[in-house]
């Protein structure tokens, strides 16, 4: 019975079901509507790659394709933490020395103290939990506005990083492992395991929603639809393996380099955690609450203060992952660590990616997109030969641009009601 | 109607501090039956709502809940009880879905995964017996709907949990004509269900339209409770800005009594309170 009436009364039988031609139109007309998502990103990365790759066509080669990813997996990975932070309409502005922090902690630890890298690992990232914790009281409990004790903790983390560093020198991190992070490859078979694995692993989750959805008679996105995201992703991810896996040492005989550098599964792993607590738990549910309407959420038994305090324990976690992967790939953490543009570049890649400076939307795969476009915009000038200043300049006005866009769909979806 | 209300408060008195703002409030919702509460700005009828929901405590008085005394010391005790409130601003995400806001804070799940198809459902379902049928999809954001819809949706939400008191604070305030009626048409519905309702508003013409009973508070004091269709429109607009209205609401002073008055009121229901 209650079958025929969902049926009868239910969207169903308002909305026809949808077709790929449907699926395409409602499409178009949410992004008409200002729900732009990661359009911008999308579109302004493939111009960018194709600038650059005619203008100095080395911006294509593997080994150029491999360095975008391990220049870029600093600030991604602090963006995806800022991500949660910026969805409750708040800012983290110390996620940067935040992360130098943990780099300092990490170097002590290992290079200073002798203790194996999962210690100092552990170490680092239980200091970016203590940081989050720190900044989320003060921000939840006490009540001060997140920028003023975020600049506050920009400040002094900046001093404590000098403080690690007995004032100025550099603790260099050998350890093995921790190099590995982010200067070595997977096995190019290995490569094209994980591929396998993760393409397998996202059809198989598409296709079962799909089925189950259809089994209950629930509106769905048309398997021809459902298809092509697992394709593009297929097809996406086999080129990236397969560009990745050619060998890029200037010199085979003495060393061989090829693979998927071992910073892009960490990533990936990441994105997939941090992408099912936003979509797929109640918690990633009542984050995007807290941003939407505050009081809303509290009426409706959310425990407000809770999530305040968490997205900046898992802001100040990942920029310590960020501030990891940082002082792997320079072998060492200097006073600077996690400083100058780090911060701005992430917070750049989460808004460039399309999360929103308002509060209430975002995904974690914008920080990605956006870190990508960031990445693309340092390495592609750098091999242009323009000078930092130039870089700056060019990054500033990207992020600029995003922000307009962002506040310009805002209006736009206020005006047309879709959002 | 039905002998025993579904909820029954008798001589609920609240203060802030040396203030006053309920005395001695006697109030009872019907099953079936959309009660209207009416009252000047002040006259307490928020308060009389927050004592309900559990939001302040009342100072005294007695609460009967299916003829059982309960107490409600927090939103939580009367949630349990299956009393709801919609709140005049609604309290919806504009950046969550239909079904994500009716569930909010009370998701379904299987393990740790949120279990969207069954919230979906019964959503749907849950729209079906209310007869909704102006949404397009319950997966369009809550922002690309009407204020009529937006109402709707809140309604819903208080409906979903099994509620049997649903009290509504202004559903029409800010809607249009069309709206409202819309609006309306379900709250009466929501009493066709044999839900009881308490509909507070200070439109004269949607509480004639929809009200079985009309409760009117002034200055604190519940000056009548009686049936809709025993009392006009003028009567209650006396007893809202007054207290009193011929022989319905408060004792008149012997000095202002006026027995002439109020005639055509002449069988008035004897529910009058003091």
């Amino acid at each position: 019975m209650t079958t025929t009436v969902v049926k009868k009364e239910g969207p169903a039988a308002v909305a026809p079901a949808p077709t790929v031609g449907s699926h395409v139109r409602n499409y178009v007309s949410r992004v008409r509507g200002g729900d732009i998502g990661a359009l911008p990103a999308v579109l302004g990365l493939i111009v960018l790659c194709t600038v650059f790759s005619i203008m100095r066509p080395s911006f294509l080669s593997a080994g150029n394709f491999a360095n975008l990813f391990t220049q870029g997996a600093a600030t991604t990975l602090i963006a995806m933490g800022l991500v949660f932070v910026l969805l409750l309409g708040e800012i983290d502005l110390s996620a940067g020395f935040a992360s130098g922090v943990c780099a300092a902690i990490l170097a002590n630890v290992v290079t200073v103290l002798g203790y194996p890298w999962y210690v100092a690992v552990l170490a680092a990232i239980a200091t970016g939990v203590l940081i989050g914790t720190i900044l989320g009281v003060l921000v939840a409990k006490v009540g001060i506005p997140s920028f003023v004790v975020t600049l506050a903790g920009f400040l002094a983390f900046q001093g404590i990083v000098l403080m690690l560093m007995k004032s100025g020198t550099n603790i260099s991190v050998r350890d093995d492992t921790l190099v590995a992070i982010a200067n070595r490859n997977l096995s190019p078979a290995l490569g094209w395991l994980l591929a396998g694995l993760a393409i397998a692993g996202y059809a198989a989750v598409q296709l079962l929603r799909h089925r189950n959805r259809v089994a209950r008679g629930l509106l769905t996105d048309p398997i021809a639809v459902v298809a092509a995201r697992i394709g593009i992703l297929a097809v996406l991810l086999g080129l990236a393996v397969a560009l990745l896996n050619q060998e890029r040492s200037r010199n085979v005989l003495v060393t061989s380099l090829k693979g998927v550098p071992i910073v892009v599964p960490i990533i990936a792993v990441l994105l997939v955690i941090w992408t099912f607590v936003l979509q797929r738990t109640s918690y990633g549910r009542h984050i995007y609450a807290v941003g939407g309407n505050k009081e809303a959420a509290r009426r409706a038994g959310i425990n407000v203060d809770k999530i305040r305090i968490s997205v900046f324990v898992i802001c100040s976690a990942m920029a310590a992952v960020g501030g990891i992967v940082a002082a792997s790939r320079a072998n060492s953490v200097d006073p600077n660590t996690g400083g100058s543009n780090v911060l701005l570049y992430a917070v750049g890649a989460a808004v460039i990616g399309g999360t929103s400076l308002f509060g209430g939307k975002g995904r974690v795969l914008d920080a990605v997109l956006g870190g990508a476009v960031v990445a693309v915009i340092d390495n592609g000038m750098g091999l242009m030969g323009y000078s930092s200043g130039v870089k700056y300049v060019v990054t500033g006005l990207v992020l600029l641009l995003a922000a307009s866009v962002d506040a310009l769909s805002r209006r736009r979806s206020a005006a047309t009601g879709a959002r | 109607m039905s002998a025993t209300p579904l909820l029954e408060l008798r001589g609920i008195d609240k203060s802030f501090g040396p203030v006053q703002v309920l005395r001695d409030v006697a109030f009872a919702a019907h099953p079936g039956e959309v009660t209207a509460l009416v009252g000047d700005n002040g006259a307490g009828k928020s308060t009389l709502v927050k004592c309900i929901s559990g939001i302040y405590p009342a100072d005294s008085g007695e609460f009967l809940f299916d003829g059982r005394p309960v107490t409600i010391n927090s939103p939580r005790d009367a949630s349990a009880l299956g009393i709801e409130v919609v709140y005049q601003d609604l309290a919806l995400c504009d950046n969550l879905d239909i079904v994500q806001n009716m569930f909010l804070g009370r998701e379904k799940r299987s393990g740790i995964v949120l279990d969207e198809p069954t919230m979906e459902q019964m959503a749907a379902e849950t729209l079906a017996g209310l007869s909704v049928r102006t949404v397009k999809s319950l997966r369009q954001h809550v922002s690309s709907l009407s204020g009529g819809q937006r109402q709707t949706v809140a309604i819903a939400k208080a409906v979903l949990w099994n509620s049997r008191l649903v009290i509504l604070d202004e559903p029409t305030a800010a809607l249009g004509v069309a709206q409202t009626a819309q609006v309306l048409e379900l709250v009466r519905r929501l009493a066709d269900n044999g839900l009881a309702v308490v509909l507070i508003s200070h439109n004269m013409n949607d509480v004639f339209a929809v009200s079985d009973r009309i409760a009117a508070l002034y200055l604190g004091q519940m000056v009548a409770q009686v049936k809709t269709t025993d009392i006009t429109h003028s009567q209650v607009v006396e007893l809202i800005t007054a207290g009193r209205s011929g022989n319905l609401g408060l004792v008149a002073e012997p000095a202002l009594s006026t027995t002439g008055s109020g005639a055509e009121s002449a069988d008035t229901n004897p529910g009058a309170v003091r």
